[in-house]
């Protein structure tokens, strides 16, 4: 078809408001419309091509949805088993003191199953950087109830909603970390609007500037949401997210050495 | 002139670890091997080679550690006894799959379960048929003295970057808290990053440069043919593995009638037991197996056209008793005799089983 448009008759130069970061491949997401991975991984991987640190950094990720973060972000990458990747970054920064090393793991990686690695790699005072996604339940696998589950929030395990006298209140890794002397910069963000977005891009660089620095392990923890998962569309996820999650896991920094 | 030393089972890898130009070494304590770490952080070998070492929270996170560190194509070990490396299963398998090199160290305990903290030799199974998920093998080496436990080091880590394989090295309580006199490697300089990216460009993570497309450092396929594919791969690695890296010790067993297998402190108790045997007129001989897997199948199979009975010696319930009746394929009777449970048999006892279940039978 002769009357096609094609990208090159849009994009000329002087015109291009916005370009895909190299840091980026272009394979195509696995996640579902609507979730925030996409973007969390987009303002991640732009903050390493603008530091021009795509060649010094090695990346984990997780089990869970993000267990696929090698094919998308386009850097060196180790898959580690579930919630072991503060451990497996340990293990690979104390051998490369000087690249730039980070894991990406959900809530049921970092919050349960793994939540010795997390809180001894906090502890230690690792130079790494941690970013926790937290949208309250076990996407992958189907919905299933995380640590972080608000109580009484609906799941496949919990049904009839969370019982916070049978399985405990959901937990808050953030302000524990925020306690332990090895962190020097702790925070809690969301990617739900543009101005989100933007702050949490602004705490993803000072993560890795305080790597550079060797000031400690900085913490990041962006609020998100499973609108597949929670059973709803994408927009009242947000919403929901804004009423239900903020409350209980109020967004700002809450260390900053 | 090489350096002679009265060393522990445990001082002895951890030196020759140092010697062998290891990068780092993650551990947790736990009895009867806890002296590797203890000697490790002694020695400081930080300002000696540059060599990391830590402490990790637990025995998960200390392998998992070294799954990181490897995954950077530096050499990378840990250390732990039975109940660790139960614990550690899981990265192992992790490990065989994304095909990392390292070493990984079994001081046998007695077990099961929190057992006991004497010497044991009934990990042969995990060690040789799995202990984690999936269809894998790692190169499983049996040192039976001080000496061994130092020499095995540096071949343990040659072995591991040639297949890129996990290699654990399955020794027990007994050889690593005995002193005996060791002849120690001497000291090579660690690899430089420069060298290392060189080396293993195409797999390992650095930090990914603009020539070549990203490492990715995985067990995970989700499309089963590709699963498949990748599994046709190992298994065509442990085809080529257990063709070239069999090593054994055969003791007296030109003439020998009957034959003991053993191997690790079991194979220097058989050693007495055969100078006990041919006191009295029997003809003993002892095939040592020093890499359990792959297991020395063909040697025994020839061994066993010549002997009229085997005893399969170990500090297990009978494990290893298995391979053996595989290798020898119904030729002659195969038995099995062990203590366990942390207590080590006498040669004494040894001997009369042989002659009680072999010979008198």
């Amino acid at each position: 078809m002769e009357n096609t448009i094609t990208a090159q008759d849009i994009i000329r130069d002087g015109e291009l408001v916005f370009k895909k970061t190299a840091c980026l491949t272009d394979n195509v997401l696995s996640y579902c419309p609507g979730c925030g991975h996409g973007v969390a991984h987009r303002i991640l991987m732009e903050v390493i091509d603008e530091m021009g640190i795509q060649s010094q950094t090695i990346g984990v990720s997780p089990v869970g949805c993000s267990v696929l973060a090698y094919d998308f972000m386009n850097i060196d990458m180790q898959g580690a088993a579930h919630g072991r990747a503060p451990a497996v970054a340990t293990g690979i920064k104390r051998v490369f003191p000087n690249k730039f090393v980070f894991t990406y793991q959900g809530d049921g990686d970092l919050a349960a199953i793994g939540t010795a690695e997390t809180i001894h790699a906090c502890n230690r005072g690792e130079n790494i950087v941690i970013i926790f996604i937290n949208n309250g339940i076990y996407g992958m696998t189907g919905g299933q109830m995380a640590p972080t589950t608000l109580p009484n929030m609906k799941s496949s395990t919990t049904p009839y909603g969370r019982d916070v006298k049978m399985m405990g209140h959901p937990i808050k890794m953030t302000e524990i970390v925020a306690t332990l002397p090895g962190t020097c910069f702790v925070t809690r963000q969301a990617v739900h609007t543009p101005a989100a977005v933007n702050r949490s891009k602004k705490a993803i660089r000072k993560a890795f500037e305080n790597q550079k620095l060797n000031k400690g392990l900085s913490f990041i923890e962006i609020v998100s949401n499973c609108n597949s998962g929670w059973k709803m569309t994408p927009v009242k996820s947000n919403k929901w997210m804004e009423e239900n999650m903020f409350p209980y896991y109020p967004l700002g920094d809450i260390k900053d050495l | 002139m090489r350096e002679l030393r009265l060393m522990k089972g445990n001082e002895a890898i951890a030196e020759a670890a140092i010697r062998c130009g290891v990068d780092a070494y993650y551990g947790y304590p736990i009895t009867p091997q806890s002296e590797i770490m203890e000697y490790l952080t002694m020695e400081e070998p930080h300002k000696r080679t540059g060599m990391v070492v830590l402490q990790a929270e637990s025995e998960i996170a200390s392998i998992h550690m070294v799954y990181g560190a490897a995954g950077c194509g530096k050499m990378t070990m840990t250390s732990s006894s039975s109940p660790g490396i139960s614990l550690m299963a899981e990265a192992i398998s992790y490990m065989a799959g994304a095909e990392l090199p390292c070493l990984i160290i079994n001081v046998q305990r007695g077990g099961p379960g929190l057992g006991t903290i004497q010497p044991g030799q009934a990990d042969y199974f995990q060690a040789t048929k799995g202990g984690g998920h999936g269809d894998y093998n790692l190169i499983v080496l049996a040192p039976s003295s001080v000496q061994e436990m130092a020499d095995f080091v540096g071949l343990s880590f040659d072995l591991a970057f040639k297949y890129r394989n996990p290699v654990l090295m399955l020794s027990d309580g007994a050889i690593g808290q005995m002193m005996e006199k060791v002849y120690l490697p001497a000291q090579k300089e660690r690899l430089t990053d420069e060298e290392i990216e060189k080396r293993y460009s195409d797999w390992a993570t650095f930090g990914k440069k603009a020539n070549r497309e990203r490492n990715i450092i995985t067990s995970l396929s989700l499309e089963s043919e590709v699963q498949e594919k990748h599994n046709f791969k190992l298994q065509a690695k442990y085809a080529k593995i257990s063709q070239d890296e069999v090593r054994f010790e055969r003791i007296a067993c030109d003439d020998a009638e009957y034959l003991l297998v053993g191997y690790g402190t079991s194979a220097r108790i058989c050693q007495k037991v055969i100078q006990l045997g041919r006191e009295k007129g029997i003809k003993i001989g002892l095939l040592r197996p020093i890499t359990l897997w792959p297991f020395p199948s063909e040697e025994i199979s020839k061994l066993a056209n010549q002997v009229k009975g085997i005893l399969s010696v170990e500090m297990s319930a009978g494990q290893m008793v298995y391979d053996v009746k595989l290798a020898v394929e119904g030729k002659v009777k195969v038995m099995h005799f062990g203590r366990f449970g942390g207590m080590i048999p006498s040669p004494d006892e040894v001997l009369h089983a042989l002659e009680e279940k072999l010979i008198h039978n």
